[in-house]
């Protein structure tokens, strides 16, 4: 789950490791199904599969570091994705990703202080004729401007509180 | 096994690369990342020899390319040496303040740097990587992220327990070795060394001058070349 407190599960690491027969071949898909429990790398588990692996943990450093689909820094309970792609950017996204680094007072790739949302930014998202759109969740959210995403922003953080 | 290097038909190993022939041979091919101790990793690219003729020509890394039967290898082609000098440039350009690397634009007769200088701390070529890895036995440091973002680092940039602070990778660092100038020079290209007046041989048909440095060729833009070395 996203956003669970970590306390240090060695016996899950080892049993997702156990999972690909400790093989190093099977490293990225050993990082994924950690990424997927905990929603990020923490430190301790990269030293722990590097140990179990028997590979240098600058190797596993290194991969985690490569793909953008990695993270080394806990994620927030939202991941918002702004599209500056040409078209959203011509329509002004520019504006709404400044709007939103400003309500949430992060810059991109960072995650707010309560854990809540994670603000990334996107190339294109495959929808140039709602540019400019911003992503949360996998939620398209089209035709965004200042005053819209404020609402919608609105509406992710009190879902968290309920 | 038999290659032509520059014109001249020789015998070379099975497992040699064209490097390894070519130093046999005694033709000097400037080379930056290649180290005799350590794996060859073609990274810095100034090995670059060309091979085949005509249209089908092209460039190779020599550190890296194996040598084939009857393979026509160029190493001072003008073509080769004009790729070299850019990559010298570029390289300059990132680092200016690397000793090795303006020995070699120096070498090259490099006399102008047309790129940007970024004054970047490292070029990349890996040599402390693989040094800490093959003749430390540490893999304490290694690349951390992708393109312009590409760095050399410990895991997650804290002293590593694998480090035993030996200092090789400071050793075998071109860029860490500085310029006489030292860490602020007063221009990008130091070009202190560069000799003006090269000795220089005859042209032989199909046989080029290799001499180390062999900036006379490179000074009259390759004309000697022309005449002498055939495409």
């Amino acid at each position: 789950m996203q956003g669970e407190t970590i306390s240090r599960d060695f016996p899950a690491i080892d049993a997702i490791i156990k999972k690909y027969g400790e093989r190093k071949e099977f490293l990225i898909c050993i990082l994924q199904d950690i990424q997927a429990r905990y929603g990020y790398l923490p430190r301790e588990d990269l030293e722990r599969v590097a140990e179990k692996l028997g590979i240098p943990l600058i190797q596993i450093y290194s991969v985690a570091t490569f793909f953008k689909a990695f993270s080394l820094r806990p994620k927030g309970g939202h991941t918002i994705q702004v599209c500056l792609g040409t078209a959203c950017h011509v329509r002004g996204a520019e504006r709404v990703l400044s709007k939103i680094k400003r309500d949430l007072d992060i810059d991109v790739d960072e995650t707010t202080k309560d854990m809540n949302f994670t603000l990334k930014t996107v190339n294109c998202l495959g929808a140039c004729a709602l540019g400019p759109i911003v992503e949360i969740d996998g939620k398209y959210h089209g035709n965004m401007n200042t005053t819209k995403v404020e609402s919608v922003l609105k509406k992710y953080s009190t879902k968290m509180k309920e | 096994m038999e290659i032509t290097l520059n014109g001249i038909k020789v015998q070379v190993e099975d497992d040699w690369t064209l490097l390894d022939a070519a130093k046999f041979y005694g033709v000097k091919i400037p080379t930056l990342c290649y180290h005799e101790g350590l794996s060859p990793y073609g990274a810095c690219r100034l090995c670059i020899v060309e091979i085949g003729e005509g249209d089908k020509s092209k460039l190779v890394t020599s550190c890296l390319y194996p040598v084939q039967d009857g393979i026509k290898v160029r190493t001072h082609s003008q073509r080769v040496v004009k790729a070299r000098k850019l990559l010298v440039e570029l390289l300059i350009a990132r680092c200016p303040t690397s000793k090795v690397l303006q020995d070699l634009a120096s070498a090259l007769g490099i006399e102008k740097i047309r790129f940007k200088a970024r004054y970047n701390d490292c070029i990349l070529c890996g040599l402390c990587v693989r040094m800490c890895e093959e003749q430390m036995d540490a893999k304490a440091i290694g690349f951390v992220s992708r393109g312009v973002k590409k760095r050399i680092t410990t895991p997650f940039d804290i002293k590593s327990e694998k480090c035993r602070t030996c200092g090789a990778c400071i050793y075998i660092c071109p860029a860490c070795l500085l310029r006489c100038q030292g860490p602020e020079p007063p221009s990008v290209l130091c070009s202190g060394c560069l000799n003006f007046s090269p000795p220089c041989v005859d042209q032989y048909k199909d046989v080029m001058c290799y001499l180390d440095p062999c900036v006379a060729c490179l000074k009259d833009k390759g004309e000697n070349m022309k005449k002498g070395g055939k495409k």
